[in-house]
Protein backbone atom coordinates (compact mmCIF):
# COMPACT_ATOMS: atom_id res chain seq x y z
CA UNK A 1 0.00 0.00 0.00
CA UNK A 2 1.34 3.66 -0.98
CA UNK A 3 -0.48 5.91 1.49
CA UNK A 4 1.03 9.24 0.63
CA UNK A 5 3.22 8.85 -2.36
CA UNK A 6 1.35 10.74 -4.52
CA UNK A 7 2.03 13.98 -3.36
CA UNK A 8 4.01 16.31 -5.91
CA UNK A 9 2.35 19.63 -4.52
CA UNK A 10 5.45 21.69 -2.21
CA UNK A 11 8.37 19.24 -3.87
CA UNK A 12 11.21 20.75 -5.68
CA UNK A 13 12.45 18.15 -8.39
CA UNK A 14 16.32 19.33 -9.43
CA UNK A 15 16.60 18.76 -12.95
CA UNK A 16 19.61 20.73 -14.52
CA UNK A 17 17.00 22.95 -17.14
CA UNK A 18 16.92 26.75 -17.98
CA UNK A 19 13.84 27.43 -15.66
CA UNK A 20 15.68 25.60 -12.54
CA UNK A 21 18.38 28.25 -13.80
CA UNK A 22 16.81 31.41 -13.42
CA UNK A 23 16.58 34.26 -10.75
CA UNK A 24 14.44 33.23 -8.20
CA UNK A 25 12.76 36.86 -7.88
CA UNK A 26 12.84 36.66 -11.47
CA UNK A 27 10.24 33.43 -11.12
CA UNK A 28 8.72 34.99 -8.23
CA UNK A 29 7.64 37.61 -10.18
CA UNK A 30 6.61 35.47 -13.25
CA UNK A 31 4.09 33.29 -11.25
CA UNK A 32 2.69 36.63 -9.36
CA UNK A 33 2.14 37.73 -13.03
CA UNK A 34 0.59 34.56 -14.24
CA UNK A 35 -1.73 34.11 -11.59
CA UNK A 36 -3.18 37.42 -11.89
CA UNK A 37 -3.29 36.92 -15.88
CA UNK A 38 -5.52 33.52 -14.48
CA UNK A 39 -7.79 35.85 -12.85
CA UNK A 40 -8.66 38.31 -15.41
CA UNK A 41 -9.42 35.22 -18.07
CA UNK A 42 -12.59 34.98 -19.01
CA UNK A 43 -12.77 32.61 -22.32
CA UNK A 44 -12.23 28.78 -22.14
CA UNK A 45 -10.16 29.65 -25.04
CA UNK A 46 -7.91 31.56 -22.96
CA UNK A 47 -7.44 28.54 -20.53
CA UNK A 48 -6.51 26.32 -23.20
CA UNK A 49 -3.86 28.61 -24.09
CA UNK A 50 -2.52 28.66 -20.59
CA UNK A 51 -2.90 24.94 -20.30
CA UNK A 52 -0.22 24.94 -23.17
CA UNK A 53 1.78 27.32 -21.74
CA UNK A 54 2.05 25.19 -18.94
CA UNK A 55 3.37 21.68 -21.01
CA UNK A 56 5.49 24.42 -22.88
CA UNK A 57 6.73 25.06 -19.58
CA UNK A 58 6.88 21.53 -18.01
CA UNK A 59 9.32 20.63 -21.29
CA UNK A 60 11.46 23.36 -20.40
CA UNK A 61 12.06 22.91 -17.29
CA UNK A 62 12.45 18.97 -18.38
CA UNK A 63 9.93 17.63 -15.65
CA UNK A 64 7.40 14.98 -17.09
CA UNK A 65 4.10 16.48 -17.62
CA UNK A 66 2.51 13.84 -15.20
CA UNK A 67 4.20 15.06 -12.33
CA UNK A 68 3.01 18.95 -13.16
CA UNK A 69 -0.37 17.55 -13.51
CA UNK A 70 0.26 15.67 -10.32
CA UNK A 71 0.40 18.44 -8.14
CA UNK A 72 -3.54 19.71 -8.42
CA UNK A 73 -4.21 16.44 -7.32
CA UNK A 74 -4.45 17.39 -3.20
CA UNK A 75 -7.05 20.61 -4.39
CA UNK A 76 -9.37 18.57 -6.76
CA UNK A 77 -12.06 17.65 -3.81
CA UNK A 78 -11.83 21.19 -3.09
CA UNK A 79 -11.98 22.14 -6.94
CA UNK A 80 -15.02 19.60 -7.04
CA UNK A 81 -16.84 20.99 -4.07
CA UNK A 82 -16.74 24.70 -5.42
CA UNK A 83 -17.56 23.78 -8.89
CA UNK A 84 -21.01 21.79 -7.23
CA UNK A 85 -21.77 24.89 -5.63
CA UNK A 86 -21.66 27.18 -8.30
CA UNK A 87 -23.46 24.56 -10.64
CA UNK A 88 -26.45 24.50 -8.02
CA UNK A 89 -26.50 27.89 -6.72
CA UNK A 90 -25.93 30.78 -9.13
CA UNK A 91 -28.78 32.50 -10.42
CA UNK A 92 -29.73 33.15 -14.16
CA UNK A 93 -31.28 31.55 -17.04
CA UNK A 94 -32.56 27.95 -15.92
CA UNK A 95 -31.89 25.09 -18.24
CA UNK A 96 -32.38 21.69 -16.62
CA UNK A 97 -33.96 21.33 -13.22
CA UNK A 98 -33.27 17.97 -10.71
CA UNK A 99 -35.95 18.16 -8.03
CA UNK A 100 -35.50 21.36 -6.18
CA UNK A 101 -31.74 22.17 -7.85
CA UNK A 102 -31.98 23.79 -10.76
CA UNK A 103 -29.09 24.06 -13.16
CA UNK A 104 -28.49 27.61 -15.23
CA UNK A 105 -26.66 28.75 -17.77
CA UNK A 106 -24.77 31.28 -15.94
CA UNK A 107 -23.74 28.20 -12.88
CA UNK A 108 -22.28 26.25 -15.59
CA UNK A 109 -20.27 28.89 -16.81
CA UNK A 110 -19.30 29.92 -13.44
CA UNK A 111 -18.83 26.45 -12.36
CA UNK A 112 -16.08 25.60 -15.88
CA UNK A 113 -14.48 29.19 -14.65
CA UNK A 114 -13.80 29.18 -11.08
CA UNK A 115 -12.73 25.00 -11.55
CA UNK A 116 -10.25 26.28 -14.53
CA UNK A 117 -8.73 29.44 -12.19
CA UNK A 118 -8.24 26.81 -8.99
CA UNK A 119 -6.45 24.19 -11.03
CA UNK A 120 -4.33 26.47 -13.26
CA UNK A 121 -3.88 28.66 -9.60
CA UNK A 122 -2.25 25.42 -8.12
CA UNK A 123 -0.79 23.84 -11.44
CA UNK A 124 1.36 27.00 -12.01
CA UNK A 125 1.79 28.12 -7.95
CA UNK A 126 3.51 24.41 -7.70
CA UNK A 127 5.41 24.74 -10.72
CA UNK A 128 7.23 27.51 -8.95
CA UNK A 129 8.16 25.33 -6.14
CA UNK A 130 9.02 22.14 -8.48
CA UNK A 131 11.62 24.46 -10.66
CA UNK A 132 13.13 26.52 -7.69
CA UNK A 133 14.53 24.76 -4.31
CA UNK A 134 13.01 26.36 -0.80
CA UNK A 135 16.56 27.98 -0.33
CA UNK A 136 16.08 29.81 -3.19
CA UNK A 137 12.11 30.76 -2.52
CA UNK A 138 13.44 32.24 0.72
CA UNK A 139 15.88 34.04 -0.57
CA UNK A 140 14.08 35.91 -3.78
CA UNK A 141 10.83 36.33 -1.36
CA UNK A 142 13.23 37.84 1.29
CA UNK A 143 15.14 39.81 -1.25
CA UNK A 144 11.86 41.11 -2.56
CA UNK A 145 10.56 42.38 0.74
CA UNK A 146 13.62 43.67 1.47
CA UNK A 147 12.70 47.33 0.97
CA UNK A 148 9.90 46.83 3.18
CA UNK A 149 12.45 46.66 6.04
CA UNK A 150 12.76 50.27 6.96
CA UNK A 151 9.36 49.89 7.90
CA UNK A 152 9.72 46.99 10.42
CA UNK A 153 8.76 44.38 8.12
CA UNK A 154 10.29 40.92 9.14
CA UNK A 155 11.27 40.14 5.65
CA UNK A 156 14.36 37.51 6.74
CA UNK A 157 11.97 35.92 9.40
CA UNK A 158 9.35 35.24 6.85
CA UNK A 159 11.56 34.17 4.58
CA UNK A 160 12.57 31.90 7.18
CA UNK A 161 10.23 30.33 8.42
CA UNK A 162 8.92 30.05 5.00
CA UNK A 163 12.01 27.94 4.35
CA UNK A 164 11.89 25.45 7.43
CA UNK A 165 8.21 24.93 6.86
CA UNK A 166 8.85 23.97 3.08
CA UNK A 167 11.37 22.39 4.22
CA UNK A 168 9.68 20.18 6.56
CA UNK A 169 6.68 19.15 4.32
CA UNK A 170 8.24 16.15 2.70
CA UNK A 171 9.49 14.92 5.89
CA UNK A 172 6.41 15.13 7.75
CA UNK A 173 4.58 13.30 4.80
CA UNK A 174 7.11 10.61 5.15
CA UNK A 175 6.67 10.57 8.94
CA UNK A 176 2.73 10.45 8.67
CA UNK A 177 3.47 7.09 6.36
CA UNK A 178 6.03 6.07 8.62
CA UNK A 179 3.55 6.16 11.54
CA UNK A 180 0.13 5.35 9.76
CA UNK A 181 2.00 1.90 8.43
CA UNK A 182 3.17 1.02 11.79
CA UNK A 183 -0.60 1.51 13.28
CA UNK A 184 -1.90 -0.37 10.48
CA UNK A 185 0.75 -2.84 11.01
CA UNK A 186 -0.98 -3.28 14.77
CA UNK A 187 -4.09 -3.43 12.87
CA UNK A 188 -5.23 0.03 12.62
CA UNK A 189 -7.95 0.28 10.46
CA UNK A 190 -7.68 3.66 9.31
CA UNK A 191 -9.54 4.25 5.96
CA UNK A 192 -13.35 2.12 7.29
CA UNK A 193 -15.97 3.66 8.83
CA UNK A 194 -17.99 7.32 8.80
CA UNK A 195 -15.84 10.75 9.52
CA UNK A 196 -15.93 10.03 13.21
CA UNK A 197 -15.00 6.72 13.75
CA UNK A 198 -12.03 7.94 10.91
CA UNK A 199 -11.01 10.64 13.18
CA UNK A 200 -10.62 8.56 16.12
CA UNK A 201 -8.78 5.90 14.56
CA UNK A 202 -6.22 8.76 13.17
CA UNK A 203 -5.51 9.50 17.03
CA UNK A 204 -2.66 6.74 16.69
CA UNK A 205 -1.21 8.78 14.00
CA UNK A 206 -1.72 12.41 14.56
CA UNK A 207 -0.37 12.09 18.94
CA UNK A 208 2.59 10.04 17.78
CA UNK A 209 3.30 12.57 14.67
CA UNK A 210 2.56 15.80 16.98
CA UNK A 211 5.45 14.44 19.06
CA UNK A 212 7.73 14.02 16.68
CA UNK A 213 6.86 17.56 15.22
CA UNK A 214 7.58 19.58 18.64
CA UNK A 215 10.62 17.24 19.26
CA UNK A 216 11.90 18.65 15.52
CA UNK A 217 11.17 21.81 16.10
CA UNK A 218 12.79 22.12 19.89
CA UNK A 219 15.74 20.15 18.36
CA UNK A 220 16.22 22.56 15.26
CA UNK A 221 15.55 26.02 17.21
CA UNK A 222 18.85 24.73 19.75
CA UNK A 223 20.77 24.03 16.75
CA UNK A 224 20.08 27.18 15.31
CA UNK A 225 20.39 28.97 18.51
CA UNK A 226 24.13 26.94 19.41
CA UNK A 227 25.67 28.01 16.04
CA UNK A 228 24.22 31.52 16.57
CA UNK A 229 21.98 32.53 14.34
CA UNK A 230 20.38 35.42 15.84
CA UNK A 231 18.00 36.81 12.43
CA UNK A 232 19.06 38.56 9.48
CA UNK A 233 21.39 41.67 9.68
CA UNK A 234 24.43 40.91 9.22
CA UNK A 235 24.60 37.83 8.01
CA UNK A 236 26.49 37.06 4.80
CA UNK A 237 25.15 34.48 2.13
CA UNK A 238 26.65 31.78 0.46
CA UNK A 239 24.90 32.16 -2.69
CA UNK A 240 23.94 35.93 -3.61
CA UNK A 241 21.42 35.93 -5.69
CA UNK A 242 22.25 37.66 -9.46
CA UNK A 243 19.96 38.87 -11.84
CA UNK A 244 21.09 37.78 -15.37
CA UNK A 245 19.46 38.94 -18.72
CA UNK A 246 17.78 35.94 -19.18
CA UNK A 247 16.10 36.86 -16.05
CA UNK A 248 14.86 40.26 -17.85
CA UNK A 249 14.07 38.31 -20.96
CA UNK A 250 11.93 35.60 -18.70
CA UNK A 251 10.00 38.55 -17.25
CA UNK A 252 9.66 40.30 -20.29
CA UNK A 253 7.98 37.23 -22.07
CA UNK A 254 6.06 36.01 -18.96
CA UNK A 255 4.43 39.63 -19.06
CA UNK A 256 4.12 40.01 -23.01
CA UNK A 257 2.38 36.62 -22.99
CA UNK A 258 -0.32 38.20 -20.16
CA UNK A 259 -0.62 41.27 -22.06
CA UNK A 260 -1.61 39.02 -25.17
CA UNK A 261 -3.84 36.42 -23.68
CA UNK A 262 -5.54 39.52 -21.83
CA UNK A 263 -5.99 41.01 -25.14
CA UNK A 264 -6.99 38.35 -26.57
CA UNK A 265 -9.52 37.58 -23.90
CA UNK A 266 -11.29 41.14 -24.47
CA UNK A 267 -11.46 40.87 -28.18
CA UNK A 268 -12.48 37.35 -27.69
CA UNK A 269 -16.07 38.51 -26.50
CA UNK A 270 -16.67 39.65 -30.08
CA UNK A 271 -16.59 36.51 -31.35
CA UNK A 272 -17.80 33.83 -28.62
CA UNK A 273 -19.40 34.31 -25.06
CA UNK A 274 -17.54 34.48 -22.10
CA UNK A 275 -17.64 32.01 -19.50
CA UNK A 276 -17.62 34.84 -17.11
CA UNK B 1 3.73 -22.63 7.11
CA UNK B 2 6.59 -20.28 6.14
CA UNK B 3 6.84 -16.92 4.60
CA UNK B 4 7.87 -17.40 0.94
CA UNK B 5 9.64 -14.60 -0.74
CA UNK B 6 10.76 -14.96 -4.42
CA UNK B 7 12.11 -12.57 -6.98
CA UNK B 8 10.75 -9.66 -5.09
CA UNK B 9 11.44 -6.65 -6.55
CA UNK B 10 10.17 -3.25 -5.27
CA UNK B 11 11.16 0.58 -7.02
CA UNK B 12 9.56 3.49 -5.20
CA UNK B 13 8.19 5.90 -7.89
CA UNK B 14 8.59 4.53 -10.95
CA UNK B 15 8.41 6.81 -13.81
CA UNK B 16 9.27 10.03 -12.13
CA UNK B 17 12.62 11.49 -11.59
CA UNK B 18 12.68 10.33 -8.03
CA UNK B 19 12.99 6.49 -9.15
CA UNK B 20 14.51 4.27 -6.66
CA UNK B 21 15.14 0.55 -6.96
CA UNK B 22 14.57 -0.27 -3.29
CA UNK B 23 14.68 -4.43 -3.89
CA UNK B 24 15.39 -6.18 -7.14
CA UNK B 25 15.33 -10.09 -6.93
CA UNK B 26 15.30 -11.49 -3.61
CA UNK B 27 14.36 -14.53 -2.66
CA UNK B 28 14.44 -16.35 0.58
CA UNK B 29 12.16 -18.51 3.11
CA UNK B 30 11.52 -17.86 7.11
CA UNK B 31 10.08 -20.64 8.85
CA UNK B 32 8.59 -20.57 12.77
CA UNK B 33 11.64 -21.19 14.66
CA UNK B 34 14.08 -20.07 12.60
CA UNK B 35 15.92 -17.15 12.90
CA UNK B 36 17.19 -14.76 10.07
CA UNK B 37 18.63 -11.63 10.01
CA UNK B 38 19.11 -9.40 7.45
CA UNK B 39 22.49 -7.37 6.91
CA UNK B 40 23.21 -4.51 4.66
CA UNK B 41 24.71 -1.04 4.96
CA UNK B 42 21.81 2.01 5.16
CA UNK B 43 19.99 2.20 2.05
CA UNK B 44 20.16 -1.30 0.95
CA UNK B 45 16.71 -2.42 1.28
CA UNK B 46 16.31 -4.07 4.19
CA UNK B 47 13.22 -1.86 5.90
CA UNK B 48 11.62 -1.79 2.35
CA UNK B 49 11.78 -5.78 2.41
CA UNK B 50 10.39 -5.64 6.05
CA UNK B 51 6.98 -3.87 4.94
CA UNK B 52 6.86 -6.44 2.32
CA UNK B 53 6.41 -9.33 4.81
CA UNK B 54 2.94 -8.08 6.21
CA UNK B 55 1.69 -6.50 3.08
CA UNK B 56 1.74 -2.76 4.19
CA UNK B 57 3.99 -2.64 0.38
CA UNK B 58 2.65 -5.07 -2.08
CA UNK B 59 5.01 -6.98 -4.23
CA UNK B 60 5.58 -4.81 -7.89
CA UNK B 61 7.65 -7.74 -9.13
CA UNK B 62 7.94 -11.53 -7.68
CA UNK B 63 5.59 -12.66 -4.73
CA UNK B 64 5.86 -12.86 -1.15
CA UNK B 65 3.60 -15.57 0.45
CA UNK B 66 2.98 -16.01 4.26
CA UNK B 67 1.45 -19.67 5.71
CA UNK B 68 0.23 -19.77 2.10
CA UNK B 69 -1.55 -16.70 1.61
CA UNK B 70 -0.40 -14.35 -1.03
CA UNK B 71 0.70 -10.55 0.11
CA UNK B 72 -0.88 -8.88 -3.04
CA UNK B 73 -2.81 -5.40 -3.59
CA UNK B 74 -7.11 -6.12 -3.30
CA UNK B 75 -6.02 -9.85 -1.02
CA UNK B 76 -9.02 -9.56 1.38
CA UNK B 77 -6.74 -11.83 3.89
CA UNK B 78 -4.43 -8.92 4.10
CA UNK B 79 -5.41 -8.37 7.94
CA UNK B 80 -4.89 -11.79 8.78
CA UNK B 81 -1.06 -11.67 7.04
CA UNK B 82 -0.80 -8.60 9.76
CA UNK B 83 -1.37 -10.78 12.66
CA UNK B 84 0.67 -13.77 11.73
CA UNK B 85 3.06 -11.30 10.96
CA UNK B 86 4.10 -9.13 13.40
CA UNK B 87 6.38 -6.25 12.53
CA UNK B 88 8.38 -3.90 14.36
CA UNK B 89 9.50 -0.87 13.00
CA UNK B 90 12.39 0.91 13.70
CA UNK B 91 12.45 3.31 16.62
CA UNK B 92 8.99 1.92 17.83
CA UNK B 93 9.03 4.25 20.84
CA UNK B 94 7.99 6.89 18.29
CA UNK B 95 4.52 5.28 17.66
CA UNK B 96 3.45 5.37 21.17
CA UNK B 97 0.20 7.31 21.48
CA UNK B 98 -2.08 5.50 24.32
CA UNK B 99 -2.73 7.20 28.01
CA UNK B 100 -1.61 4.26 30.09
CA UNK B 101 0.79 1.43 29.41
CA UNK B 102 -1.56 -0.90 29.31
CA UNK B 103 -4.10 0.69 26.73
CA UNK B 104 -0.47 1.00 24.46
CA UNK B 105 0.10 -2.65 24.73
CA UNK B 106 -3.70 -4.25 23.97
CA UNK B 107 -3.87 -1.85 21.03
CA UNK B 108 -3.29 -4.69 18.43
CA UNK B 109 -5.51 -7.72 20.38
CA UNK B 110 -8.77 -4.90 20.25
CA UNK B 111 -7.63 -4.29 16.87
CA UNK B 112 -7.84 -7.51 16.02
CA UNK B 113 -11.40 -7.91 18.34
CA UNK B 114 -10.22 -9.90 21.01
CA UNK B 115 -12.29 -10.61 23.95
CA UNK B 116 -11.34 -8.42 26.59
CA UNK B 117 -10.42 -11.32 28.94
CA UNK B 118 -8.16 -12.62 26.30
CA UNK B 119 -6.85 -9.24 25.82
CA UNK B 120 -6.22 -8.94 29.45
CA UNK B 121 -4.47 -12.58 29.62
CA UNK B 122 -2.11 -11.40 26.53
CA UNK B 123 -1.20 -7.75 27.59
CA UNK B 124 -0.23 -9.59 30.87
CA UNK B 125 1.95 -11.98 28.91
CA UNK B 126 3.21 -9.77 26.45
CA UNK B 127 4.18 -7.44 29.24
CA UNK B 128 5.69 -10.00 31.54
CA UNK B 129 7.99 -11.40 28.78
CA UNK B 130 9.53 -8.08 28.13
CA UNK B 131 10.19 -7.19 31.69
CA UNK B 132 7.47 -4.76 32.25
CA UNK B 133 6.09 -4.60 35.35
CA UNK B 134 2.01 -4.92 35.89
CA UNK B 135 2.66 -1.83 38.49
CA UNK B 136 3.52 0.46 35.81
CA UNK B 137 0.25 -0.74 33.92
CA UNK B 138 -1.83 2.52 33.99
CA UNK B 139 1.43 5.04 33.86
CA UNK B 140 1.69 6.65 30.70
CA UNK B 141 4.15 5.40 27.99
CA UNK B 142 5.44 8.47 27.65
CA UNK B 143 7.46 8.87 30.42
CA UNK B 144 9.54 5.92 30.58
CA UNK B 145 13.40 6.11 29.22
CA UNK B 146 14.06 4.98 25.72
CA UNK B 147 14.70 1.69 26.03
CA UNK B 148 12.16 1.30 28.47
CA UNK B 149 9.65 2.86 25.96
CA UNK B 150 10.72 0.56 23.02
CA UNK B 151 9.76 -2.83 25.22
CA UNK B 152 6.56 -1.52 25.82
CA UNK B 153 6.09 -0.92 21.67
CA UNK B 154 7.55 -4.28 21.34
CA UNK B 155 5.39 -6.04 23.51
CA UNK B 156 2.19 -4.34 22.04
CA UNK B 157 3.45 -6.52 18.60
CA UNK B 158 3.72 -9.26 20.63
CA UNK B 159 -0.25 -9.06 22.25
CA UNK B 160 -1.25 -9.68 18.80
CA UNK B 161 0.55 -13.12 19.19
CA UNK B 162 2.06 -13.17 15.81
CA UNK B 163 3.94 -16.17 14.31
CA UNK B 164 6.51 -14.37 12.85
CA UNK B 165 8.16 -11.30 14.10
CA UNK B 166 10.57 -9.10 12.03
CA UNK B 167 12.08 -6.19 13.69
CA UNK B 168 13.61 -3.67 11.91
CA UNK B 169 16.98 -2.50 13.74
CA UNK B 170 15.34 -3.40 16.98
CA UNK B 171 18.79 -2.18 18.66
CA UNK B 172 19.59 0.63 17.08
CA UNK B 173 20.43 3.28 19.81
CA UNK B 174 19.85 1.29 22.91
CA UNK B 175 22.95 1.19 25.61
CA UNK B 176 24.98 -2.52 25.66
CA UNK B 177 22.65 -3.74 28.51
CA UNK B 178 19.62 -2.95 27.18
CA UNK B 179 20.57 -4.15 23.65
CA UNK B 180 22.04 -7.56 25.43
CA UNK B 181 18.84 -7.77 27.52
CA UNK B 182 16.32 -7.46 24.23
CA UNK B 183 18.35 -10.48 22.16
CA UNK B 184 18.18 -12.53 25.20
CA UNK B 185 14.55 -11.79 25.35
CA UNK B 186 14.03 -12.75 21.27
CA UNK B 187 16.28 -15.84 21.13
CA UNK B 188 13.93 -16.85 24.38
CA UNK B 189 10.85 -16.04 22.42
CA UNK B 190 11.94 -18.21 19.65
CA UNK B 191 12.85 -21.54 21.72
CA UNK B 192 10.06 -21.48 23.84
CA UNK B 193 7.04 -20.19 21.87
CA UNK B 194 8.32 -21.55 18.41
CA UNK B 195 8.09 -18.04 16.67
CA UNK B 196 10.02 -17.34 13.18
CA UNK B 197 12.25 -14.02 13.86
CA UNK B 198 13.49 -11.96 11.10
CA UNK B 199 15.60 -9.35 12.27
CA UNK B 200 17.26 -6.82 10.47
CA UNK B 201 20.69 -4.91 11.39
CA UNK B 202 23.68 -3.47 10.29
CA UNK B 203 26.09 -5.04 12.87
CA UNK B 204 27.14 -8.09 11.79
CA UNK B 205 28.81 -9.47 14.73
CA UNK B 206 24.81 -9.48 16.37
CA UNK B 207 23.88 -11.78 12.67
CA UNK B 208 26.51 -13.92 12.64
CA UNK B 209 26.16 -14.89 16.20
CA UNK B 210 22.45 -15.33 16.40
CA UNK B 211 21.28 -16.69 12.90
CA UNK B 212 20.17 -19.98 11.25
CA UNK B 213 20.56 -17.98 8.38
CA UNK B 214 21.93 -14.66 7.11
CA UNK B 215 20.72 -12.39 3.90
CA UNK B 216 22.81 -9.83 2.82
CA UNK B 217 21.49 -7.24 1.04
CA UNK B 218 23.68 -4.65 -1.35
CA UNK B 219 22.19 -2.09 -3.25
CA UNK B 220 18.49 -4.39 -3.02
CA UNK B 221 20.02 -7.03 -4.29
CA UNK B 222 20.83 -10.46 -2.21
CA UNK B 223 24.46 -10.56 -1.64
CA UNK B 224 24.70 -13.69 0.20
CA UNK B 225 22.06 -15.67 1.47
CA UNK B 226 23.63 -19.11 3.64
CA UNK B 227 24.45 -19.78 6.92
CA UNK B 228 26.88 -17.48 9.36
CA UNK B 229 30.03 -20.59 8.45
CA UNK B 230 29.62 -19.86 4.88
CA UNK B 231 29.12 -15.85 5.20
CA UNK B 232 32.65 -15.59 6.07
CA UNK B 233 34.78 -16.58 3.32
CA UNK B 234 32.19 -14.35 1.13
CA UNK B 235 33.57 -11.16 3.40
CA UNK B 236 36.99 -10.37 1.67
CA UNK B 237 34.93 -8.40 -1.08
CA UNK B 238 33.08 -6.34 2.19
CA UNK B 239 34.30 -2.88 1.00
CA UNK B 240 31.89 -3.61 -1.53
CA UNK B 241 28.52 -3.82 0.85
CA UNK B 242 30.52 -1.42 3.33
CA UNK B 243 29.79 -3.63 5.79
CA UNK B 244 32.84 -3.48 9.02
CA UNK B 245 33.73 -7.10 9.72
CA UNK B 246 33.28 -7.74 13.94
CA UNK B 247 36.03 -6.83 16.15
CA UNK B 248 35.76 -10.33 17.73
CA UNK B 249 36.91 -11.83 14.39
CA UNK B 250 39.86 -9.40 14.85
CA UNK B 251 41.20 -10.47 17.78
CA UNK B 252 40.51 -14.02 16.84
CA UNK B 253 42.50 -13.32 13.58
CA UNK B 254 45.77 -11.43 15.86
CA UNK B 255 45.21 -14.66 18.14
CA UNK B 256 45.35 -17.52 15.41
CA UNK B 257 48.55 -15.64 13.49
CA UNK B 258 50.65 -16.01 17.06
CA UNK B 259 49.51 -19.73 17.09
CA UNK B 260 47.21 -19.41 20.30
CA UNK B 261 44.39 -21.62 19.48
CA UNK B 262 40.68 -20.43 18.84
CA UNK B 263 37.61 -22.36 18.99
CA UNK B 264 36.41 -20.89 15.39
CA UNK B 265 35.30 -22.96 12.71
CA UNK B 266 37.33 -20.78 10.50
CA UNK B 267 41.09 -20.76 9.79
CA UNK B 268 43.09 -18.06 10.28
CA UNK B 269 43.59 -17.42 6.20
CA UNK B 270 40.20 -17.23 5.89
CA UNK B 271 39.94 -15.18 8.70
CA UNK B 272 42.51 -12.43 7.45
CA UNK B 273 41.05 -12.64 4.04
CA UNK B 274 38.02 -11.79 5.37
CA UNK B 275 39.62 -9.11 7.49
CA UNK B 276 40.90 -8.08 3.63
CA UNK B 277 44.81 -7.93 4.75
CA UNK B 278 47.04 -10.50 3.56
CA UNK B 279 48.06 -12.81 6.89
CA UNK B 280 51.48 -11.33 6.60
CA UNK B 281 50.56 -8.08 7.22
CA UNK B 282 48.76 -9.20 10.52
CA UNK B 283 51.89 -10.95 11.21
CA UNK B 284 54.44 -7.74 10.75
CA UNK B 285 51.45 -6.03 13.10
CA UNK B 286 51.98 -8.24 15.73
CA UNK B 287 55.24 -7.98 15.70
CA UNK B 288 55.55 -4.26 15.44
CA UNK B 289 53.01 -4.30 18.46
CA UNK B 290 55.43 -6.55 20.24
CA UNK B 291 58.72 -4.01 20.10
CA UNK B 292 56.49 -1.43 20.87
CA UNK B 293 55.53 -3.02 24.12
N1 LIG C 1 9.21 6.23 1.06
C1 LIG C 1 10.23 6.24 0.21
N2 LIG C 1 10.18 6.98 -0.92
C2 LIG C 1 11.19 6.98 -1.80
N3 LIG C 1 12.32 6.28 -1.66
C3 LIG C 1 12.46 5.52 -0.56
C4 LIG C 1 11.43 5.46 0.43
N4 LIG C 1 11.84 4.62 1.41
C5 LIG C 1 13.06 4.20 1.05
N5 LIG C 1 13.44 4.73 -0.14
C6 LIG C 1 14.70 4.47 -0.86
O1 LIG C 1 14.80 3.08 -1.07
C7 LIG C 1 16.12 2.61 -0.79
C8 LIG C 1 16.07 1.56 0.30
O2 LIG C 1 15.66 2.16 1.51
P1 LIG C 1 15.40 1.34 2.84
O3 LIG C 1 14.58 0.16 2.53
O4 LIG C 1 14.88 2.29 3.86
O5 LIG C 1 16.89 0.89 3.22
P2 LIG C 1 17.50 0.47 4.64
O6 LIG C 1 16.39 0.18 5.58
O7 LIG C 1 18.36 -0.70 4.33
O8 LIG C 1 18.32 1.64 5.09
C9 LIG C 1 16.92 3.84 -0.39
O9 LIG C 1 17.65 4.24 -1.52
C10 LIG C 1 15.88 4.86 -0.02
O10 LIG C 1 16.33 6.15 -0.33
MG1 LIG D 1 15.97 1.06 7.45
Amino acid sequence: MRFLNHMTFGQYIPTESLIHRLDPRCKILATTLLLTGIFLADHAVVYILWGVALIVLAGASKLPIRMVLGSARPVLILVLFTGLLHLFFTDGTPLVSVGPLVITREGIRLAAAMSFRLVFLVLFASFLTLTTSPMELADGIESLFSPLVRFGFPAHELAMMMTISLRFIPTLLDETDRIMKAQIARGAMLDQGNFFRRLQSFLPVLIPLFVIVFQRAEDLAVAMESRCYKGGSGRTRMNPLCWKNSDSFALLGVALGIVLAECADRNLSWFVTPLL
Amino acid sequence: MSIVVSALGYTYHPGTPLETVALEDISFQLEPGQWISVVGHTGSGKSTLAQHLNGLLPPQRGSVEVDGIPCRKGEGRLREIRRIVGLVFQYPEQQLFAETVFDEISYAPRNWSCPEQEVERRVRTAAERLGIPEATFQRSPFHFSGGEKRKIAIASVLAASPRYLVLDEPTAGLDTTSRKELLALLKELRSSEGLGILLITHDLEMALEMSSRILLLHEGRRFFWGTPDELLPELTERNAVRLAPPDILALSSRLLSRGCSVPLTWDWETLANALNRDPSFILRKNEADECAS
